[in-house]
């Protein structure tokens, strides 16, 4: 049967013939950590001979040099699959630390500016009495603004976004889930000075309430639901099928199954997503300026009276322009980027504690 | 305990894809069913319009009656969730949820549907386990994650899984599919012990499977790729490897097709 089959083929010629030996010239290990230092040389030298002042194009050059250095030696060493292999990587590489170079600058402009005056009496203290261009003042104001708002946001959009996304996953069909996906869809692009206008139209104009920190916290959930939305619709959508069925089979009823099955199994990416969304809104300056004005005052009370947030005190602070509130900005924003991150390490943390476990 | 399945005129459908048509047959209490035919002939969709699962998937549509003792599965103000209590499944493919532990799995279906004591949930699981011939295997790792144990272990898991809930009518499809021969034995030796208790249904590929495990068995059939799945014979399962009454049956089992 086998043979009858292989005869009707055509014999075709390979193209290349078969190598006589399987082994092959190869770069050494080292190889590519080598060449881009050669190449990171020649750039820095390149650019100090032919006086290059941006040290972006010293940075280029090294790339540039790097890829085509790869390719070069292992098209002569080695062959042309290998040498296109290696390009790729090489521009994997490449991209990457391209891509690293802006945030690691970012990190350690905001770090070393930031210490200078970040202590616990920066974190313990507000600016009330303390005239702009002083030294001294704090943020304790400002970060419990930012902590009750975005708390306040997340209590309302979380759990609208996670009943939406389980109605797409689960229920929706036909013309209503549509019509949801592209509404949110449309509000994912919503500028976030638009959504503080539609708060301060509503909630402020016409039913006539003064600025808080609530009203702040509905328009930052405005921007937040989509987030919520799409992020866990996605991480449901990678509940495999069979275990909803598994439970359907048990005579478990939907609501039951969702909530036993199908959510545990996701709530470490649905906690991640709703984490990201929570650093998106924490950093938003428009709407907290429309909607919750700023005050250099402490004010624990987020339904009524003014509040401050760490964006805003940022901003503030750089618009005086002196040294002492450009030192306070710099430190309010590291005091805004590590809130995010430990956010984030919060978010890391549930995942793994709650991801499904594979072990014996 | 066992219920006997009536079925009468059934048909199934995907939207407006029609998968089986009109199938007619009885299932007796306390035995072995298997169902053999070519994969896309209708005998997984005919197996989960037994428990009411056919409706879960999107489009999916039954006509006809299917009685367990007298009652109709699809009568008017039939619960669906209470249907699927009675008639468990076990599925190709192993599916122990994977958040839970292997204690956790077997009493899944107890808790999801209600509260247990703590002492009566042990005991019924220690018995679900060893119904299942895992007892042995797992007792002293049964805090541990369902999802650790190999295919042949998870599958039975799941066979302790769907038998802890105490149905009448147990629906295997292909439980044996994605495991190992021993595994497989092992499964097999299982369904033997278990129609004492259940009706059992099983949808299986395997000929030999179907002929070791069943009292009796039904070959279905399609006219043609598109064309929905028929019920060709159901006899007992001596008669249909031995002396078929449908020539088609006689060419399926012995390998000489179309």
């Amino acid at each position: 049967m086998s043979h009858a089959l292989q005869d009707q083929r055509p014999v075709r010629a390979p193209k290349s013939p078969a190598p006589a030996s399987l082994t092959r010239g190869g770069l050494p290990r080292w190889a590519p950590t080598g060449i881009a230092v050669v190449s990171v040389a020649l750039g820095c030298g390149a650019g100090l001979v032919f006086g290059l002042h941006s040290k972006i194009q010293w940075g280029l050059l090294a790339a540039l040099l790097f890829v085509a250095i790869t390719y070069t030696a292992s098209a002569v060493v080695e062959n042309r699959r290998q040498a296109k292999d290696r390009v790729a990587t090489s521009l994997v590489w490449v991209c990457f630390v391209l891509a690293v170079i802006p945030l690691l600058s970012l990190m350690w402009t905001t770090i070393s500016r930031g210490v200078k005056v970040l202590d616990g009496d920066f974190l313990g203290h507000s600016m009330n009495g303390v005239t702009s261009f002083e030294e001294g003042g704090g943020v304790y104001h400002a970060l419990l603004g930012t902590l009750e708002q975005v708390a306040l946001a997340t209590l309302i959009a979380a759990p609208i976004g996670l009943l939406t996304a389980v109605y797409l996953v689960e229920y929706g069909r036909g013309g209503l889930a549509k019509a949801v996906t592209f509404f949110v869809d449309v509000m994912t692009g919503i500028p976030s000075i638009v959504a503080g206008l539609f708060i301060l139209t509503t909630w402020n104009l016409m039913l006539g309430f003064g600025p808080s920190g609530f009203a702040g916290a509905m328009a930052l959930s405005i921007l937040m639901m989509p987030v919520v939305v799409r992020s866990t619709e996605e991480m449901l959508k990678l509940v495999p099928n069979e275990l909803r069925e598994a439970a359907l089979a048990l005579g478990v009823p939907k609501w039951r199954m969702i909530l036993k099955v199908v959510l545990p199994t996701a709530i470490g990416g649905i906690a991640t997503g709703v984490m990201l969304a929570v650093a998106r809104i924490a950093g938003e300056t428009a709407p907290i300026m429309l909607l919750v004005f700023g005050t250099q005052l402490i004010n624990g009370n987020p339904f009524e009276g003014a509040q401050s947030s760490l964006p805003l005190y940022i901003w503030e602070q750089y618009k005086v322009g002196s040294e002492a509130s450009y030192d306070r900005a710099w430190a309010a924003a590291l005091v805004l980027i590590a809130f995010v991150m430990i956010l984030n390490l919060v978010a890391r943390g549930i995942a793994r504690w709650k991801a499904p476990k594979t072990g014996r | 305990m066992a219920k006997r399945i009536d079925v009468s005129g059934l048909s199934a459908f995907y939207g407006t894809h029609k998968a089986i048509d009109d199938i007619s047959m009885t299932v007796e209490p306390r035995s072995v069913t298997a169902f053999i035919g070519p994969s896309g002939c209708g005998k997984s969709t005919f197996l989960r319009t037994l428990n009411r699962m056919h409706e879960v998937t999107p489009g999916g549509r039954v006509e006809g009656k299917v009685l367990l003792d007298d009652e109709n599965l699809y009568g008017a103000g039939v619960d669906p969730v209470a249907v699927r209590r009675t008639v468990g499944m076990v599925f190709q493919r192993p599916n122990p949820f994977p958040t839970m532990s292997i204690f956790d799995n077997v009493a899944a279906g107890l808790r999801l549907n209600g509260s247990f004591k703590k002492a009566e949930l042990a005991d019924i699981v220690e018995k679900s386990l060893k119904g299942a011939n895992l007892w042995n295997e797992v007792k002293d790792r049964l805090n541990k994650p369902g999802s650790g144990l190999s295919g042949g272990q998870q599958q039975r898991l799941c066979i302790a899984r769907a038998i802890a809930v105490e149905p009448q009518v147990l629906l295997m499809d292909e439980p044996c599919s994605a495991l190992d021969p021993i595994s497989t034995l092992a499964i097999e030796d299982l369904i033997g012990e278990l129609k004492e208790r259940f009706t059992i249904v099983i949808v299986t590929h395997n000929m030999q499977q179907a002929a070791r495990v069943s009292d009796r068995t039904a070959f279905f059939n399609l006219s043609a790729v598109g064309q929905p799945g028929k019920l060709i014979e159901l006899d007992d399962t001596d008669r249909i490897f031995s002396n078929p009454s449908v020539q088609a049956t006689e060419d399926y089992i012995s390998g000489r097709f179309g």
